[in-house]
């Protein structure tokens, strides 16, 4: 789950780890007066989206006066945001956050996320703050300063120390950083972050060390206990149909063809993706209605399909391993006759009691285009539409 | 033989009373695994299906029923706790079925492994692990679509895996074995592991492997390939055609070093000798092909 830099922030100030004074404007007036009352000669207005890049694209200004703030969050409001993470179409601003303005010494990165390598929460830590990341990965590997922590210990002040004579502080920020390091490693594990990025953290003129920036992820499998957190999460940030296929547990992508795709099992569900390509058509989603696919569940994947105007054509692709392909028909025939399915249906099923399952989507009286492999499925799908 | 499980594997299920538990602990019992034990906290003393004990601890499944294969259908909430229990109890191969599992929860799991040598995780979120000619199934699998023989599969995802085994089936081409390593950022057993025992297996000829986008354990496995693999292998990437505009975070695509797309993976699983399905509906004749091309070639 993502939240926004303010929240994200709101998180960081619980556990001791250093922000500058902000406050969140949701009109323009807002933003003066909270410029005004922050009171800096200078302050800066920060679009609220959940996606990276905000400040190349548009979404990150200073302003010298409160009446500027004011005219900054003017045209930021409403505006749509277009940023490297958010796809050509951009995000829509419905927030912005105003920040003091800060003297600043010199922009550094940090994140902390699992290498999957190693199995163990890292940190990374880089000079080359404020910029593109990713490229200093990847053209100067050697650049990003790493450290894993063991879980039994956890981080550990020479680990703290490492980083920041890697980084090249001196005097009392490193302490100051150690400690940074340390309450945000916390914070982490406390509220199961998946995600937690600073780019930048500033060190001040005076040595101090603050989070400019907090980009904050969290693990979706552990907010069953962390109800506190569920209250950060902001809809209008969230594909509405994402959001309605979470509520039946159901994995569901939007993408720009016309070929809706119910299929179980993730892997299975990019396969077939991947064989509507190859056959010359391109998929409306990506959808794995999972193991346990109950009939209830089966209509609400259609459903959900279906509410996109695109789609020309549904393919389902059902490897009934466990789960019987004759139980699958029936919800497949009671999902389409509930939502009066109107595109071309193809139906690929696999596994036990196939027959079964055939011969009653043979007798549904739907107008269902059976096939009997992956590739059959695919071509009968994209010839549906043509 | 076999890798991981044969004739001699006596398994306890954990979670054997819960809805996942017992129709699963149903379905190996019709297969023909040895399920001797099953684990509830609270359920100890009381039988399942009249024929299966079922003990509050694991360590009493160890030693009154001679269990040393664990497989584990706990809720996520607790299913960290039962792989540390397994490895406890000295249990040696422990396939963890559950999905949802919070990382936090499988980084620490993963230490305590650390200090149990001998210990073999597989999964989480894994279909399971099965070899048809011992009839020993273990997990979620369809048993009905593998047939016994000289195939060895390892995958990524569940029901790709059945795609796979379901061709090769077709094709004639029985499984040795067919491992389901799962699909979760922190797992107990990668591809170079399962790869490992494949080669060393005298029993396995060929092998395919299934991975997906994201992360860098396929091209981890193709390395050991290059380096070392003996046998005639396939494989295939999912996910081809998903777009790069759902991107992770920063720090995930960091971690990596940029790895992680279909189109990466693939190059390199091609460059170390694997022959490359071109479709999923192809897994099968790729594997066929790759039979009769051979080993690939050390560089």
């Amino acid at each position: 789950m993502k939240i926004h830099e303010y929240q994200g922030k709101e998180i960081f100030r619980k556990y001791g780890v250093p922000t500058p004074k902000g406050i969140l404007a949701l009109s323009p007036n807002e933003a003066e007066a909270a410029a005004k009352h922050l009171g800096t000669p200078v302050v800066v207005v920060k679009a609220q989206i959940h996606a990276g890049g905000r400040g190349k694209g548009g979404g990150v200004k200073l302003a010298k006066s409160p009446a500027e703030a004011k005219d900054l969050a003017k045209q930021m409001l409403g505006m749509k945001l277009k940023t490297i993470q958010t796809g050509p179409e951009g995000q829509t601003v419905h927030k912005v956050y105003i920040e003091e303005g800060l003297a600043i010494g010199q922009e550094l990165y940090l994140g902390v996320t699992l290498d999957r390598a190693t199995s163990r929460i890292t940190f990374m830590a880089s000079r080359e703050g404020g910029v593109e990341i990713e490229e200093v990965a990847e053209k100067h590997p050697e650049k990003i300063l790493r450290e894993a922590v063991d879980p039994a210990v956890g981080f550990t002040d020479f680990q703290g120390r490492k980083l920041a004579f890697g980084l090249g502080l001196t005097g009392p920020t490193v302490n100051k950083f150690v400690q940074f390091c340390s309450s945000l490693y916390k914070m982490f594990i406390d509220t199961d972050a998946s995600l937690v990025e600073i780019n930048p953290l500033v060190i001040l003129k005076d040595g101090g060390v603050v989070a400019l920036d907090a980009k904050v992820n969290f693990d979706e499998n552990a907010l069953y206990r962390h109800k506190d957190l569920l209250e950060y999460r902001d809809l209008a940030e969230e594909e509405p149909r994402e959001t309605q296929a979470k509520e039946w547990d159901l994995a569901y992508i939007a993408l720009d063809g016309n070929i809706g795709c119910m299929v179980n099992g993730a892997g299975l569900a990019m396969a077939t993706m991947d064989t509507i390509k190859l056959v010359g058509g391109t998929p409306a989603n990506f959808l794995d209605v999972g193991g346990g696919a109950s009939k209830e569940k089966v209509t609400a994947a259609f459903k959900l399909i279906l509410a996109d105007p695109a789609v020309k054509a549904v393919l389902v692709n059902i490897f009934g391993g466990i789960m019987k392909c004759d139980v699958i028909a029936e919800g497949i025939i009671a999902a389409a006759k509930e939502v009066q399915l109107k595109v071309p249906l193809v139906v690929r099923l696999e596994g036990t009691n196939v027959e079964k399952g055939k011969e009653l989507l043979r007798n549904s009286g739907l107008a269902i285009t059976p096939a009997d492999n992956l590739r059959q499925a695919a071509e009968k799908a994209v010839a549906a539409i043509k | 033989m076999s890798i991981l499980v044969n004739e001699n594997t006596k398994v306890v299920c954990q979670g054997i009373t819960g809805s996942a538990g017992s129709f699963h602990a149903k379905q190996m019992l019709e297969y023909g695994t040895k399920l001797v034990a099953g684990v509830t906290p609270g359920k100890g003393g009381t039988d399942f299906e009249g024929k299966v004990p079922v003990y509050n601890t694991v360590a009493d499944a160890v030693k009154q029923a001679g269990a040393n294969t664990s497989v584990i259908f706990v809720p996520p909430p607790f299913a960290a706790d039962s792989i540390m229990e397994a490895a406890d109890a000295g249990i040696s191969l422990i396939i963890t079925i559950t999905e949802g599992i919070p990382v936090n929860d499988m980084v620490r799991a993963k230490r305590y492994l650390q200090g149990k040598p001998g210990v073999r995780l597989i999964g989480p979120n894994c279909p399971g692990v099965i070899t048809p000619g011992a009839k020993c199934k273990i997990g979620i699998m369809p048993g009905h679509i593998h047939k016994p023989g000289r195939i060895g599969v390892v995958s990524r995802s569940g029901t790709l895996t059945y795609e796979a085994v379901h061709q090769l089936t077709q094709l004639g081409l029985g499984q040795s074995t067919a491992v389901g390593i799962g699909g979760d950022p922190v797992n107990g057993t990668d591809f170079v592991d399962v790869l490992k025992l494949f080669n060393a297996d005298p029993e396995t000829d060929a092998v395919i492997m299934i991975g997906e986008i994201g992360g860098d354990a396929e091209e981890r496995g193709a390395e050991y390939v290059a380096r070392e693999f003996t046998k005639p292998i396939a494989g295939f990437i999912a996910g081809q055609s998903a777009p790069p505009g759902k991107r992770m975070g920063h720090a995930g695509a960091i971690i990596s070093g940029g790895k992680g797309t279909a189109t990466e993976k693939m190059k390199a699983m091609e460059a170390a000798g694997f022959l490359m399905a071109a479709s999923p509906a192809e897994l099968g004749t790729t594997l066929q092909e790759a039979l009769k091309r051979g080993a690939p070639k050390k560089r």
